[in-house]
């Protein structure tokens, strides 16, 4: 079945199975391997994108269904030339990730946090983060990384953050 | 963890949802959300040959008053996503509610409709749908139909729809007052007990996921409030009517002492703590 939908901001025109889901089909057919398979259930959040700016965990969502959507994935962060988007630079800085498999769903889920909201503080950062599990880290990293990318987007565009 | 080959069909009504349905004979699943049965399907515990997708049918998500005063009531489109039911202010039960359902990328394609058809005994919509007394609008072939919540949940995880049916929407009474408490190991984990209070009409409703196969209305617990006793003997009586299950996640005796604390829980919450 043919889909067109838009990754990154690069339009995918494809002939995918029904059965296949959006994130088997970002990683075997867009070569976007960012996108993590972990439970494949929707419970551990590691394949955790954004689809029309939602974030949606791409193993519960058919490719079919996507047809027509904008995509994002953590391959879409960073900029043109490589600089890493300021959630990245805090997750390194403040220990955010150590084998990195939970990471691009961890960091999809924080975009949207903070596109809704530029301050959202400790305890919403905890709630929000709490549909992504991290079997590294013991989460306090990732809670700064959010919260000092947060403080750091704030100070760098005031009202709009981008994605 | 892959789903069996299914053949899909995108609908641009109810009406086509239904004539595939029926197309099916048995074998074809609505797919919502797909929070609960992509789920299945990836586990393999279903098979269904046709999966008829109902996401793009336009004019059945969303939440609109229903009448005024005493039976005040909303109307929640079947595709309405629980993020969006969050969101609401028509109905502060229901958006209390759907904010304890999961996480935000759950709660992102979740609907409303998905949650009470799927019957989860665990689940928060259900229970609401029982607190509230809420009808359920049905499509199935060449008629609509409606069917109170407690008529719909038959068992865990089923009800009584047709397998050519659809839900398309569903009325929930606004209560003047109304309370929501409920126990999850973690934080948006489904729900060990989820307790509803829903004053309607002067009466005080109070209704109990989690502890069967079906959300249950509290009628001891009822009785006692409605011939003047306090909510705390409301909700020992209550739980002493409850003969829960007991599984990995709680003994009987503790599911029953966390009934007991919610519905005290939500009683207070509704100010109904004499
Ligand atoms: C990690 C995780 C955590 C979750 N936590 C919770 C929680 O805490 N509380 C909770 O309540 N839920 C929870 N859910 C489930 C979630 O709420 C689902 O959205 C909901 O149960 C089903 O809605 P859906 O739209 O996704 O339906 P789908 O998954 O698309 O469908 C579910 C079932 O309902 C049928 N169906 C769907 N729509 C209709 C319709 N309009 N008419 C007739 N039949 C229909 C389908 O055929 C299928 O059998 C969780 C899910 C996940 C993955
Ligand atoms: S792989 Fe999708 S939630 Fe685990
Ligand atoms: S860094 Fe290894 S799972 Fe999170």
């Amino acid at each position: 079945m043919d889909v067109t939908f838009s990754v990154n901001g690069e339009r995918v025109r494809l002939d995918v199975e029904p059965r296949h889901t959006l994130a088997d089909t970002l990683r075997e057919d867009c070569g976007l391997t960012g996108t993590h398979l972990g439970c494949e259930h929707g419970v551990c959040g590691a394949c955790t994108i954004l689809v029309d700016g939602e974030p949606v965990r791409a193993c519960l969502m058919f490719a079919v269904q996507a047809d027509g959507s904008s995509i994002t994935t953590v391959e879409g962060l960073a900029g043109e030339d490589g600089q890493l988007h300021p959630l990245q630079e805090a997750f390194v800085a403040h220990h955010g990730l150590q084998c990195g498999f939970c990471t691009p769903g961890m960091l999809l889920s924080a975009l949207h946090l903070l596109d809704t909201d530029p301050d959202p503080g400790r305890t919403k950062i905890r709630e929000e983060m709490s549909g992504n599990i991290c079997r590294c880290t013991g989460y306090q990293g990732i809670v700064d990384a959010v919260d000092a990318a947060a403080a750091a987007l704030r100070a760098e565009e005031p009202g709009d953050l981008g994605s | 963890m892959k789903c069996a080959p299914f053949d899909y069909v995108r609908a641009a009504t109810v009406d086509d949802v239904v004539t595939a349905l029926a197309d099916a004979d048995g074998d074809g699943k609505i797919l919502a959300g797909g929070q609960s049965l992509v789920p299945i399907l990836a586990l393999r515990m279903a098979r269904p040959a046709v999966l008829v997708d109902v996401n793009r049918i336009p004019g059945l998500g969303g939440v609109r008053p229903d009448g005024a005063g005493d039976g005040a009531a909303v109307h929640v489109g079947a595709l309405t996503r629980h993020s969006a039911l969050a969101a609401q202010s028509h109905h502060p039960l229901l958006a209390e509610a759907a904010r304890w359902i999961g996480h935000t990328a759950i709660r992102s394609r979740g609907t409303a409709g998905g949650s009470i058809a799927h019957a989860d005994p665990s689940a928060e919509l259900p229970v609401v749908a029982v607190g509230t007394g809420a009808v359920v609008t049905v499509s199935g072939p060449g008629r609509n139909r409606s069917v109170s919540a407690d008529e719909l949940f038959a068992g865990a995880l089923m009800t009584s729809l047709g397998e050519d049916e659809m839900i398309i929407g569903i009325r929930f009474p606004v209560p003047q007052r109304w309370g929501f408490a409920e126990f999850a190991r973690r934080h948006g984990d489904f729900a060990l007990v989820t307790a509803v209070v829903a004053e309607i009409g002067g009466t005080v409703r109070i209704a109990l996921g989690g502890v069967g196969s079906v959300p249950v209305r509290a009628a001891a617990g009822e009785q006692v409030l409605a011939t003047g006793g306090t909510a705390a003997e409301a909700a020992a009586a209550a739980s002493a009517e409850l003969r829960p299950t007991a599984d990995m996640h709680g003994s009987a005796p503790f599911r029953q002492a966390i009934a007991a604390e919610m519905i005290r829980r939500a009683l207070a919450q509704a100010r109904i703590d004499r």
